[in-house]
Protein backbone atom coordinates (compact mmCIF):
# COMPACT_ATOMS: atom_id res chain seq x y z
CA UNK A 1 0.00 0.00 0.00
CA UNK A 2 1.06 3.41 -1.19
CA UNK A 3 2.55 5.80 1.60
CA UNK A 4 -0.21 8.40 2.10
CA UNK A 5 -2.75 5.58 2.44
CA UNK A 6 -1.14 5.62 5.94
CA UNK A 7 -3.76 8.56 6.54
CA UNK A 8 -6.72 6.23 6.09
CA UNK A 9 -5.43 3.99 8.66
CA UNK A 10 -7.82 2.07 11.08
CA UNK A 11 -8.07 4.01 14.17
CA UNK A 12 -9.28 6.68 11.72
CA UNK A 13 -11.98 4.95 9.80
CA UNK A 14 -12.44 2.94 12.87
CA UNK A 15 -13.83 6.23 14.76
CA UNK A 16 -14.62 8.05 11.24
CA UNK A 17 -17.49 5.29 10.96
CA UNK A 18 -18.25 4.94 14.21
CA UNK A 19 -17.43 8.15 16.11
CA UNK A 20 -17.73 8.20 20.10
CA UNK A 21 -19.83 10.73 22.20
CA UNK A 22 -21.69 11.96 18.75
CA UNK A 23 -24.56 13.99 19.56
CA UNK A 24 -26.37 16.76 21.36
CA UNK A 25 -25.72 16.59 25.43
CA UNK A 26 -28.68 17.86 27.31
CA UNK A 27 -27.29 19.77 30.56
CA UNK A 28 -24.41 21.01 28.56
CA UNK A 29 -22.35 24.10 30.17
CA UNK A 30 -20.05 25.07 27.55
CA UNK A 31 -20.35 24.68 23.84
CA UNK A 32 -18.86 26.06 20.78
CA UNK A 33 -19.12 25.27 17.06
CA UNK A 34 -16.79 26.12 14.17
CA UNK A 35 -16.22 25.20 10.70
CA UNK A 36 -13.58 24.73 8.31
CA UNK A 37 -14.01 27.10 5.12
CA UNK A 38 -11.85 25.00 3.13
CA UNK A 39 -13.62 21.90 3.03
CA UNK A 40 -16.84 23.29 4.86
CA UNK A 41 -15.95 20.78 7.92
CA UNK A 42 -18.13 21.79 10.83
CA UNK A 43 -17.84 20.11 14.64
CA UNK A 44 -19.49 21.34 17.35
CA UNK A 45 -18.69 20.17 21.12
CA UNK A 46 -20.91 20.35 23.82
CA UNK A 47 -19.55 20.18 27.62
CA UNK A 48 -20.43 19.33 31.08
CA UNK A 49 -18.50 20.58 34.05
CA UNK A 50 -19.27 19.37 36.99
CA UNK A 51 -18.69 21.35 40.50
CA UNK A 52 -15.15 20.51 40.77
CA UNK A 53 -14.18 21.89 37.69
CA UNK A 54 -14.23 18.87 35.71
CA UNK A 55 -15.24 17.71 32.46
CA UNK A 56 -18.10 15.19 33.48
CA UNK A 57 -19.40 14.43 29.86
CA UNK A 58 -18.86 15.71 26.45
CA UNK A 59 -20.16 14.98 22.93
CA UNK A 60 -19.42 16.42 19.54
CA UNK A 61 -21.70 16.95 16.18
CA UNK A 62 -20.79 17.58 12.88
CA UNK A 63 -20.15 16.26 9.39
CA UNK A 64 -16.89 16.61 7.03
CA UNK A 65 -13.72 14.88 5.73
CA UNK A 66 -13.22 11.50 8.18
CA UNK A 67 -9.89 13.48 9.52
CA UNK A 68 -12.09 16.11 10.97
CA UNK A 69 -14.46 13.61 12.31
CA UNK A 70 -11.62 10.99 13.33
CA UNK A 71 -10.14 13.97 15.48
CA UNK A 72 -13.48 15.00 16.96
CA UNK A 73 -14.50 11.94 18.03
CA UNK A 74 -11.10 10.86 19.36
CA UNK A 75 -10.82 14.58 21.20
CA UNK A 76 -13.59 13.67 23.40
CA UNK A 77 -12.15 10.61 24.46
CA UNK A 78 -9.37 12.32 25.37
CA UNK A 79 -11.05 15.49 27.40
CA UNK A 80 -14.13 12.87 29.06
CA UNK A 81 -13.31 13.18 32.80
CA UNK A 82 -10.28 15.56 32.20
CA UNK A 83 -10.02 19.03 34.66
CA UNK A 84 -10.76 22.29 32.67
CA UNK A 85 -6.78 22.67 33.98
CA UNK A 86 -5.89 19.93 31.76
CA UNK A 87 -8.14 20.60 28.64
CA UNK A 88 -7.29 23.73 28.34
CA UNK A 89 -3.57 22.80 27.75
CA UNK A 90 -4.11 20.31 25.82
CA UNK A 91 -2.28 21.12 22.50
CA UNK A 92 -1.76 20.28 19.45
CA UNK A 93 0.79 17.22 19.37
CA UNK A 94 -1.74 15.57 21.82
CA UNK A 95 -3.92 15.45 19.13
CA UNK A 96 -1.73 14.75 16.29
CA UNK A 97 -0.38 12.30 18.21
CA UNK A 98 -3.48 10.54 18.98
CA UNK A 99 -4.36 10.69 15.37
CA UNK A 100 -0.83 8.71 14.07
CA UNK A 101 -0.77 9.81 11.06
CA UNK A 102 0.98 12.07 8.14
CA UNK A 103 -0.76 15.19 7.78
CA UNK A 104 -0.05 18.15 4.78
CA UNK A 105 -0.54 21.46 5.67
CA UNK A 106 -3.64 21.31 4.29
CA UNK A 107 -4.85 18.96 6.19
CA UNK A 108 -3.49 19.97 9.21
CA UNK A 109 -6.66 22.37 9.41
CA UNK A 110 -8.97 19.56 9.22
CA UNK A 111 -6.99 17.42 11.78
CA UNK A 112 -7.05 20.61 14.54
CA UNK A 113 -10.83 22.12 14.20
CA UNK A 114 -11.90 19.86 16.97
CA UNK A 115 -9.16 21.26 19.30
CA UNK A 116 -9.81 25.04 17.42
CA UNK A 117 -13.36 24.62 18.83
CA UNK A 118 -12.86 23.09 22.49
CA UNK A 119 -10.11 26.14 22.68
CA UNK A 120 -13.47 28.51 22.05
CA UNK A 121 -15.73 26.57 24.53
CA UNK A 122 -13.59 26.59 26.95
CA UNK A 123 -12.54 30.46 26.27
CA UNK A 124 -12.61 33.18 27.08
CA UNK A 125 -9.79 34.29 24.79
CA UNK A 126 -8.12 31.10 23.57
CA UNK A 127 -5.04 31.39 21.78
CA UNK A 128 -5.15 28.68 19.09
CA UNK A 129 -2.21 29.98 17.32
CA UNK A 130 -0.22 27.35 18.81
CA UNK B 1 -17.35 13.88 -47.55
CA UNK B 2 -13.58 13.44 -45.78
CA UNK B 3 -15.21 14.88 -42.70
CA UNK B 4 -18.60 12.23 -43.04
CA UNK B 5 -15.70 9.16 -43.63
CA UNK B 6 -13.86 10.89 -40.45
CA UNK B 7 -17.10 11.37 -38.19
CA UNK B 8 -17.55 7.31 -39.16
CA UNK B 9 -15.16 5.96 -37.15
CA UNK B 10 -16.04 5.09 -34.28
CA UNK B 11 -14.01 5.83 -31.22
CA UNK B 12 -11.90 8.15 -33.25
CA UNK B 13 -10.52 11.36 -31.04
CA UNK B 14 -11.18 14.60 -32.32
CA UNK B 15 -7.61 16.14 -31.11
CA UNK B 16 -4.62 14.49 -31.35
CA UNK B 17 -4.05 13.73 -27.10
CA UNK B 18 -0.41 12.25 -27.51
CA UNK B 19 0.36 15.31 -30.01
CA UNK B 20 -0.95 17.16 -27.63
CA UNK B 21 0.26 16.27 -24.46
CA UNK B 22 4.06 15.91 -25.94
CA UNK B 23 3.74 19.98 -26.21
CA UNK B 24 2.75 19.73 -22.20
CA UNK B 25 5.93 19.18 -20.07
CA UNK B 26 4.55 18.93 -16.56
CA UNK B 27 2.48 15.63 -17.93
CA UNK B 28 5.94 14.40 -17.99
CA UNK B 29 6.51 14.10 -14.62
CA UNK B 30 5.30 11.53 -12.28
CA UNK B 31 3.76 11.95 -9.06
CA UNK B 32 4.68 9.18 -6.16
CA UNK B 33 5.77 7.07 -9.37
CA UNK B 34 2.77 7.36 -11.02
CA UNK B 35 1.51 8.82 -14.13
CA UNK B 36 0.30 12.26 -13.33
CA UNK B 37 -3.35 12.23 -14.09
CA UNK B 38 -4.32 16.19 -14.58
CA UNK B 39 -8.10 16.64 -13.70
CA UNK B 40 -8.28 20.22 -12.17
CA UNK B 41 -8.06 21.97 -15.43
CA UNK B 42 -11.55 23.94 -14.52
CA UNK B 43 -9.12 25.55 -11.63
CA UNK B 44 -6.25 26.61 -13.67
CA UNK B 45 -5.06 24.25 -17.01
CA UNK B 46 -1.94 23.50 -17.46
CA UNK B 47 0.88 25.29 -20.10
CA UNK B 48 1.99 24.00 -23.14
CA UNK B 49 5.48 24.67 -23.93
CA UNK B 50 4.80 27.12 -26.31
CA UNK B 51 3.25 29.52 -23.87
CA UNK B 52 6.06 29.11 -21.36
CA UNK B 53 8.50 29.57 -23.81
CA UNK B 54 6.58 32.75 -25.36
CA UNK B 55 7.04 34.16 -21.45
CA UNK B 56 10.59 33.63 -21.09
CA UNK B 57 10.97 34.72 -24.35
CA UNK B 58 9.67 38.11 -23.43
CA UNK B 59 11.73 38.53 -20.12
CA UNK B 60 15.08 37.36 -21.82
CA UNK B 61 15.22 39.16 -25.33
CA UNK B 62 13.08 41.90 -25.07
CA UNK B 63 11.19 43.01 -21.70
CA UNK B 64 10.43 46.84 -21.17
CA UNK B 65 7.50 48.88 -20.21
CA UNK B 66 4.49 49.26 -22.60
CA UNK B 67 3.67 52.61 -24.20
CA UNK B 68 6.25 54.55 -23.16
CA UNK B 69 9.77 53.77 -23.83
CA UNK B 70 11.09 55.27 -27.11
CA UNK B 71 13.99 52.83 -27.80
CA UNK B 72 14.02 49.19 -29.79
CA UNK B 73 13.14 47.01 -26.74
CA UNK B 74 9.99 49.24 -25.90
CA UNK B 75 8.79 48.64 -29.62
CA UNK B 76 8.66 45.26 -29.33
CA UNK B 77 6.95 44.55 -26.10
CA UNK B 78 4.33 47.35 -27.02
CA UNK B 79 4.00 45.53 -30.25
CA UNK B 80 4.00 42.11 -28.77
CA UNK B 81 1.69 43.49 -25.43
CA UNK B 82 -1.24 44.95 -28.22
CA UNK B 83 -0.65 42.04 -30.88
CA UNK B 84 -2.11 39.66 -27.89
CA UNK B 85 -5.23 42.23 -27.46
CA UNK B 86 -6.07 41.68 -31.19
CA UNK B 87 -5.80 37.87 -31.06
CA UNK B 88 -7.89 37.51 -28.27
CA UNK B 89 -10.14 40.08 -29.91
CA UNK B 90 -9.97 37.61 -32.83
CA UNK B 91 -11.01 34.88 -30.22
CA UNK B 92 -14.09 36.17 -29.09
CA UNK B 93 -14.97 38.02 -32.48
CA UNK B 94 -15.06 41.42 -30.82
CA UNK B 95 -15.65 44.21 -33.38
CA UNK B 96 -12.46 45.81 -32.27
CA UNK B 97 -9.46 45.31 -29.94
CA UNK B 98 -10.09 48.75 -28.13
CA UNK B 99 -13.13 46.57 -26.91
CA UNK B 100 -10.70 44.25 -24.56
CA UNK B 101 -9.09 45.55 -21.27
CA UNK B 102 -6.19 43.30 -19.83
CA UNK B 103 -7.00 42.49 -16.15
CA UNK B 104 -5.44 40.53 -13.88
CA UNK B 105 -8.33 37.68 -13.49
CA UNK B 106 -12.05 37.29 -14.28
CA UNK B 107 -12.45 38.50 -10.73
CA UNK B 108 -10.92 41.77 -11.30
CA UNK B 109 -12.60 42.21 -14.68
CA UNK B 110 -16.48 41.57 -12.94
CA UNK B 111 -14.97 44.18 -10.00
CA UNK B 112 -14.34 46.71 -12.59
CA UNK B 113 -17.88 46.29 -13.93
CA UNK B 114 -19.27 46.11 -10.90
CA UNK B 115 -17.54 49.08 -9.66
CA UNK B 116 -17.08 51.11 -12.53
CA UNK B 117 -20.44 50.50 -14.55
CA UNK B 118 -22.82 49.84 -11.11
CA UNK B 119 -21.29 51.48 -8.20
CA UNK B 120 -19.87 54.48 -9.65
CA UNK B 121 -21.89 54.72 -12.59
CA UNK B 122 -25.70 53.92 -13.42
CA UNK B 123 -27.01 52.71 -10.80
CA UNK B 124 -29.52 54.04 -8.18
CA UNK B 125 -30.86 52.64 -5.31
CA UNK B 126 -33.63 50.57 -5.90
CA UNK B 127 -32.58 49.43 -9.17
CA UNK B 128 -32.57 45.67 -9.64
CA UNK B 129 -29.49 43.34 -10.21
CA UNK B 130 -30.73 39.75 -11.57
CA UNK B 131 -28.22 37.27 -10.96
CA UNK B 132 -28.55 32.94 -11.02
CA UNK B 133 -27.92 30.31 -7.95
CA UNK B 134 -25.17 29.04 -9.68
CA UNK B 135 -22.51 31.94 -10.08
CA UNK B 136 -18.90 32.03 -8.90
CA UNK B 137 -18.15 33.90 -5.82
CA UNK B 138 -16.73 36.42 -8.00
CA UNK B 139 -19.93 36.63 -9.21
CA UNK B 140 -22.13 36.90 -6.90
CA UNK B 141 -19.69 39.52 -3.66
CA UNK B 142 -19.10 42.38 -6.82
CA UNK B 143 -22.89 42.68 -6.54
CA UNK B 144 -23.13 42.78 -2.86
CA UNK B 145 -20.44 45.96 -3.09
CA UNK B 146 -23.22 47.54 -5.55
CA UNK B 147 -25.92 46.70 -3.16
CA UNK B 148 -24.84 47.46 0.09
CA UNK B 149 -23.32 50.91 -1.11
CA UNK B 150 -25.92 51.96 -3.54
CA UNK B 151 -29.16 50.33 -2.06
CA UNK B 152 -29.60 48.13 -5.47
CA UNK B 153 -31.62 44.97 -5.08
CA UNK B 154 -30.23 41.55 -5.93
CA UNK B 155 -32.35 38.99 -7.39
CA UNK B 156 -30.82 35.40 -8.01
CA UNK B 157 -32.38 32.68 -11.13
CA UNK B 158 -32.63 29.69 -9.67
CA UNK B 159 -31.68 26.45 -10.56
CA UNK B 160 -33.55 23.53 -11.61
CA UNK B 161 -32.73 20.12 -10.10
CA UNK B 162 -31.14 18.55 -13.39
CA UNK B 163 -28.60 21.83 -13.12
CA UNK B 164 -30.40 24.09 -15.84
CA UNK B 165 -31.09 27.42 -14.87
CA UNK B 166 -35.33 28.41 -14.45
CA UNK B 167 -35.45 30.37 -17.05
CA UNK B 168 -39.54 31.11 -16.77
CA UNK B 169 -38.13 32.37 -13.45
CA UNK B 170 -36.24 34.57 -15.04
CA UNK B 171 -38.93 36.03 -17.28
CA UNK B 172 -40.82 36.95 -14.12
CA UNK B 173 -37.94 38.37 -12.20
CA UNK B 174 -37.23 40.45 -15.35
CA UNK B 175 -38.92 44.22 -14.38
CA UNK B 176 -38.28 47.78 -15.58
CA UNK B 177 -35.93 48.31 -12.99
CA UNK B 178 -33.89 45.65 -13.64
CA UNK B 179 -30.45 47.52 -14.65
CA UNK B 180 -28.24 44.24 -14.69
CA UNK B 181 -28.45 41.00 -15.52
CA UNK B 182 -25.35 39.11 -14.65
CA UNK B 183 -24.51 35.32 -15.36
CA UNK B 184 -22.36 32.37 -15.78
CA UNK B 185 -21.94 31.19 -19.40
CA UNK B 186 -20.85 27.85 -18.20
CA UNK B 187 -21.06 26.55 -14.41
CA UNK B 188 -17.71 25.48 -12.73
CA UNK B 189 -19.70 22.83 -10.84
CA UNK B 190 -22.23 21.33 -13.00
CA UNK B 191 -20.99 21.97 -16.28
CA UNK B 192 -24.24 23.84 -16.65
CA UNK B 193 -23.78 26.17 -20.59
CA UNK B 194 -26.50 28.32 -20.16
CA UNK B 195 -28.49 29.98 -23.51
CA UNK B 196 -26.49 33.81 -22.59
CA UNK B 197 -28.01 34.56 -26.43
CA UNK B 198 -31.58 33.99 -25.19
CA UNK B 199 -30.78 35.44 -21.55
CA UNK B 200 -29.21 38.66 -23.28
CA UNK B 201 -32.39 38.88 -25.30
CA UNK B 202 -34.97 39.12 -22.88
CA UNK B 203 -32.57 41.49 -20.54
CA UNK B 204 -32.36 43.72 -23.76
CA UNK B 205 -35.77 43.88 -24.26
CA UNK B 206 -36.23 45.44 -20.29
CA UNK B 207 -33.35 47.86 -21.18
CA UNK B 208 -31.00 46.16 -18.99
CA UNK B 209 -27.05 45.21 -19.81
CA UNK B 210 -25.88 41.80 -19.86
CA UNK B 211 -22.72 40.73 -17.50
CA UNK B 212 -21.16 37.47 -19.10
CA UNK B 213 -18.89 35.25 -16.89
CA UNK B 214 -16.71 33.65 -19.40
CA UNK B 215 -14.21 31.64 -17.26
CA UNK B 216 -15.25 28.05 -18.07
CA UNK B 217 -16.64 28.66 -21.25
CA UNK B 218 -13.86 30.70 -23.56
CA UNK B 219 -11.10 27.47 -22.93
CA UNK B 220 -13.86 25.05 -24.06
CA UNK B 221 -16.07 26.16 -26.73
CA UNK B 222 -16.04 29.02 -29.47
CA UNK B 223 -17.24 32.54 -28.19
CA UNK B 224 -18.86 35.20 -30.06
CA UNK B 225 -19.43 37.87 -28.19
CA UNK B 226 -21.38 39.67 -31.28
CA UNK B 227 -23.69 36.93 -31.44
CA UNK B 228 -24.43 36.59 -27.68
CA UNK B 229 -25.10 40.15 -28.19
CA UNK B 230 -23.16 40.12 -24.60
CA UNK B 231 -22.42 43.43 -23.06
CA UNK B 232 -19.72 42.61 -20.85
CA UNK B 233 -17.97 39.84 -20.81
CA UNK B 234 -15.15 38.32 -18.19
CA UNK B 235 -11.99 35.45 -18.53
CA UNK B 236 -9.22 34.62 -17.50
CA UNK B 237 -6.41 33.46 -19.17
CA UNK B 238 -5.00 30.82 -16.54
CA UNK B 239 -7.89 28.51 -17.46
CA UNK B 240 -6.94 28.35 -21.07
CA UNK B 241 -3.55 27.46 -21.35
CA UNK B 242 -2.16 31.11 -20.73
CA UNK B 243 -0.18 32.77 -17.22
CA UNK B 244 -2.03 33.12 -13.96
CA UNK B 245 -2.45 36.73 -13.30
CA UNK B 246 -4.13 37.90 -16.52
CA UNK B 247 -7.88 38.44 -17.52
CA UNK B 248 -9.80 39.90 -20.01
CA UNK B 249 -12.85 42.39 -19.81
CA UNK B 250 -14.41 42.66 -22.86
CA UNK B 251 -17.36 45.93 -22.64
CA UNK B 252 -18.93 46.98 -26.24
CA UNK B 253 -17.21 50.41 -26.89
CA UNK B 254 -20.17 52.56 -25.81
CA UNK B 255 -20.63 50.71 -22.49
CA UNK B 256 -16.25 50.93 -21.76
CA UNK B 257 -16.90 54.50 -22.55
CA UNK B 258 -19.49 54.54 -19.63
CA UNK B 259 -17.40 52.80 -17.52
CA UNK B 260 -15.50 54.22 -14.63
CA UNK B 261 -11.69 52.83 -13.92
CA UNK B 262 -11.07 50.49 -10.99
CA UNK B 263 -7.66 51.30 -10.38
CA UNK B 264 -6.32 54.94 -10.25
CA UNK B 265 -2.73 55.36 -11.69
CA UNK B 266 -0.07 55.07 -14.28
CA UNK B 267 -1.02 54.60 -17.69
CA UNK B 268 -4.92 55.13 -17.20
CA UNK B 269 -4.82 58.46 -17.55
CA UNK B 270 -4.38 61.42 -20.27
CA UNK B 271 -3.80 64.08 -17.81
CA UNK B 272 -2.85 64.55 -14.52
CA UNK B 273 -3.19 67.95 -12.05
CA UNK B 274 -3.14 68.16 -8.27
CA UNK B 275 -6.86 67.22 -7.22
CA UNK B 276 -7.78 65.96 -10.72
CA UNK B 277 -7.15 63.99 -13.82
CA UNK B 278 -8.42 62.91 -17.16
CA UNK B 279 -8.85 59.23 -18.27
CA UNK B 280 -6.70 58.14 -20.62
CA UNK B 281 -8.99 56.39 -23.80
CA UNK B 282 -10.55 52.94 -23.75
CA UNK B 283 -9.39 50.58 -22.95
CA UNK B 284 -6.10 51.90 -21.36
CA UNK B 285 -8.01 53.40 -18.90
CA UNK B 286 -8.60 50.04 -17.51
CA UNK B 287 -5.12 49.15 -17.11
CA UNK B 288 -3.49 51.26 -14.42
CA UNK B 289 0.03 50.28 -13.39
CA UNK B 290 2.40 48.75 -15.12
CA UNK B 291 0.54 45.55 -16.86
CA UNK B 292 1.06 41.94 -16.97
CA UNK B 293 2.85 41.87 -20.24
CA UNK B 294 4.40 39.08 -20.01
CA UNK B 295 1.10 37.57 -19.12
CA UNK B 296 -0.82 38.95 -21.57
CA UNK B 297 2.00 37.87 -24.72
CA UNK B 298 1.58 34.19 -23.12
CA UNK B 299 -2.45 34.96 -23.25
CA UNK B 300 -1.68 35.80 -27.17
CA UNK B 301 0.28 32.42 -27.86
CA UNK B 302 -2.06 30.10 -26.02
CA UNK B 303 -4.82 31.69 -28.18
CA UNK B 304 -2.80 31.10 -30.88
CA UNK B 305 -2.65 27.13 -29.21
CA UNK B 306 -6.33 27.16 -29.26
CA UNK B 307 -7.25 28.52 -32.58
CA UNK B 308 -4.65 26.09 -34.54
CA UNK B 309 -6.42 23.19 -32.90
CA UNK B 310 -9.60 24.69 -33.29
CA UNK B 311 -12.25 25.62 -31.23
CA UNK B 312 -15.00 23.91 -32.24
CA UNK B 313 -12.66 20.26 -32.24
CA UNK B 314 -11.84 21.16 -28.84
CA UNK B 315 -15.61 21.41 -27.31
CA UNK B 316 -16.37 18.35 -29.58
CA UNK B 317 -13.35 16.03 -27.78
CA UNK B 318 -14.87 17.41 -24.83
CA UNK B 319 -18.22 16.16 -25.21
CA UNK B 320 -16.56 12.89 -26.23
CA UNK B 321 -14.74 12.85 -22.80
CA UNK B 322 -17.65 13.63 -20.96
CA UNK B 323 -19.85 11.22 -22.13
CA UNK B 324 -17.49 8.75 -22.16
CA UNK B 325 -17.24 10.01 -18.35
CA UNK B 326 -20.67 9.79 -17.67
CA UNK B 327 -21.72 6.84 -18.95
CA UNK B 328 -18.57 5.49 -16.27
CA UNK B 329 -20.14 7.13 -13.81
CA UNK B 330 -23.33 5.97 -14.31
CA UNK B 331 -22.55 2.32 -13.69
CA UNK B 332 -20.49 2.95 -10.34
CA UNK B 333 -23.52 2.41 -7.50
CA UNK B 334 -23.14 4.69 -4.28
CA UNK B 335 -21.99 7.77 -6.92
CA UNK B 336 -23.54 10.72 -7.89
CA UNK B 337 -22.92 13.25 -10.56
CA UNK B 338 -24.21 16.76 -10.78
CA UNK B 339 -25.80 18.89 -13.49
CA UNK B 340 -27.07 18.13 -16.85
CA UNK B 341 -26.98 14.43 -18.73
CA UNK B 342 -26.87 15.66 -22.26
CA UNK B 343 -23.08 16.66 -22.99
CA UNK B 344 -24.83 19.34 -25.92
CA UNK B 345 -25.65 20.86 -22.67
CA UNK B 346 -22.68 21.00 -20.41
CA UNK B 347 -19.00 20.88 -20.47
CA UNK B 348 -16.53 18.74 -19.40
CA UNK B 349 -16.98 19.43 -15.79
CA UNK B 350 -18.54 16.56 -13.47
CA UNK B 351 -19.26 17.18 -9.72
CA UNK B 352 -19.68 14.07 -7.93
CA UNK B 353 -20.39 12.28 -4.35
CA UNK B 354 -19.32 9.07 -3.40
CA UNK B 355 -21.62 7.73 -0.74
CA UNK B 356 -20.00 7.12 3.00
CA UNK B 357 -16.61 9.24 1.73
CA UNK B 358 -16.03 13.22 2.06
CA UNK B 359 -14.94 14.85 -1.00
CA UNK B 360 -11.91 15.80 0.69
CA UNK B 361 -11.19 12.34 1.56
CA UNK B 362 -11.64 11.24 -2.20
CA UNK B 363 -9.31 13.65 -3.50
CA UNK B 364 -6.83 12.61 -0.94
CA UNK B 365 -7.13 9.02 -2.03
CA UNK B 366 -6.91 9.95 -5.72
CA UNK B 367 -4.20 12.01 -4.95
CA UNK B 368 -2.10 8.90 -3.63
CA UNK B 369 -3.15 7.57 -7.43
CA UNK B 370 -1.52 10.83 -9.04
CA UNK B 371 -4.82 12.00 -9.82
CA UNK B 372 -5.69 15.75 -9.34
CA UNK B 373 -9.52 16.36 -9.02
CA UNK B 374 -10.80 19.46 -6.92
CA UNK B 375 -13.16 18.93 -3.77
CA UNK B 376 -14.69 21.55 -1.15
CA UNK B 377 -17.82 24.03 -2.58
CA UNK B 378 -15.62 25.00 -5.91
CA UNK B 379 -16.66 29.30 -4.72
CA UNK B 380 -19.60 28.68 -5.24
CA UNK B 381 -21.47 28.20 -1.92
CA UNK B 382 -24.99 29.30 -2.98
CA UNK B 383 -25.15 26.70 -5.31
CA UNK B 384 -24.02 23.73 -2.88
CA UNK B 385 -26.94 25.16 -0.62
CA UNK B 386 -29.19 24.87 -3.58
CA UNK B 387 -28.55 21.32 -3.36
CA UNK B 388 -27.92 20.47 0.36
CA UNK B 389 -24.33 19.70 -0.33
CA UNK B 390 -21.66 20.93 1.97
CA UNK B 391 -18.85 19.77 -1.06
CA UNK B 392 -18.47 17.98 -3.73
CA UNK B 393 -15.34 16.14 -5.78
CA UNK B 394 -14.77 17.57 -9.25
CA UNK B 395 -13.26 16.15 -12.30
CA UNK B 396 -12.99 18.29 -15.32
CA UNK B 397 -11.55 17.74 -18.65
CA UNK B 398 -9.13 19.24 -21.01
CA UNK B 399 -7.37 19.03 -24.87
CA UNK B 400 -4.92 16.92 -22.97
CA UNK B 401 -6.64 14.59 -21.48
CA UNK B 402 -7.78 11.23 -23.60
CA UNK B 403 -9.91 8.66 -22.17
CA UNK B 404 -7.56 6.29 -20.06
CA UNK B 405 -7.73 9.65 -17.96
CA UNK B 406 -11.03 8.68 -17.52
CA UNK B 407 -10.18 4.98 -16.77
CA UNK B 408 -7.74 5.72 -13.97
CA UNK B 409 -10.32 8.20 -12.44
CA UNK B 410 -13.12 5.61 -12.22
CA UNK B 411 -10.45 2.88 -10.79
CA UNK B 412 -9.58 5.59 -8.15
CA UNK B 413 -13.22 6.05 -7.29
CA UNK B 414 -13.28 2.24 -6.80
CA UNK B 415 -10.13 2.47 -4.62
CA UNK B 416 -12.02 4.97 -2.15
CA UNK B 417 -14.93 2.90 -2.15
CA UNK B 418 -12.88 -0.05 -1.01
CA UNK B 419 -11.32 1.91 1.76
CA UNK B 420 -14.28 3.28 2.81
CA UNK B 421 -16.41 0.20 2.75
Amino acid sequence: MAVSYEMYQEQILDHYKHPRNKGSLAGATKNARDTNPLCGDEVVLHLKVDGSDRIADVRFEGQGCAISQASASMLTTIVKGMSLGDATALDRDAILKKLGIPLSAVRLKCALLSLHVLKVALGPKPDVSK
Amino acid sequence: MARKDRMAKPAKMLLNVPAIQADFPILKRTVRDKRLVYLDSAATSQKPKQVIEATSDYYARYNANVHRAIYELGEESTREYEGAREKVADFIHAKAASEIAFTKSTTESINVIAYGYGLKGKIQKGDEILGTVMEHHSNHVPWHFVKDHKGAVLKYVDVADDGTLQLEQYDDLLTRHTKIVTVTLCSNVLGTINPVKEIAKRAHEVGAVCVVDAAQAAPHMPIDVQSLDADFLAFSGHKMLGPTGIGVLYGKAELLEETEPLLGGGEMIREVHLGWAKWNDVPYKFEGGTPNIAGAIGLGVAVDYLTKLGMDAVRAHEMEVTQYALEKFDRLKGVTTYGPKDVKKRAGVVSFTIEGAHPHDIASILDVEGICIRSGHHCAQPLMERFDLPATARASFYIYNGLDDVDALIAGIKRVQEVFA
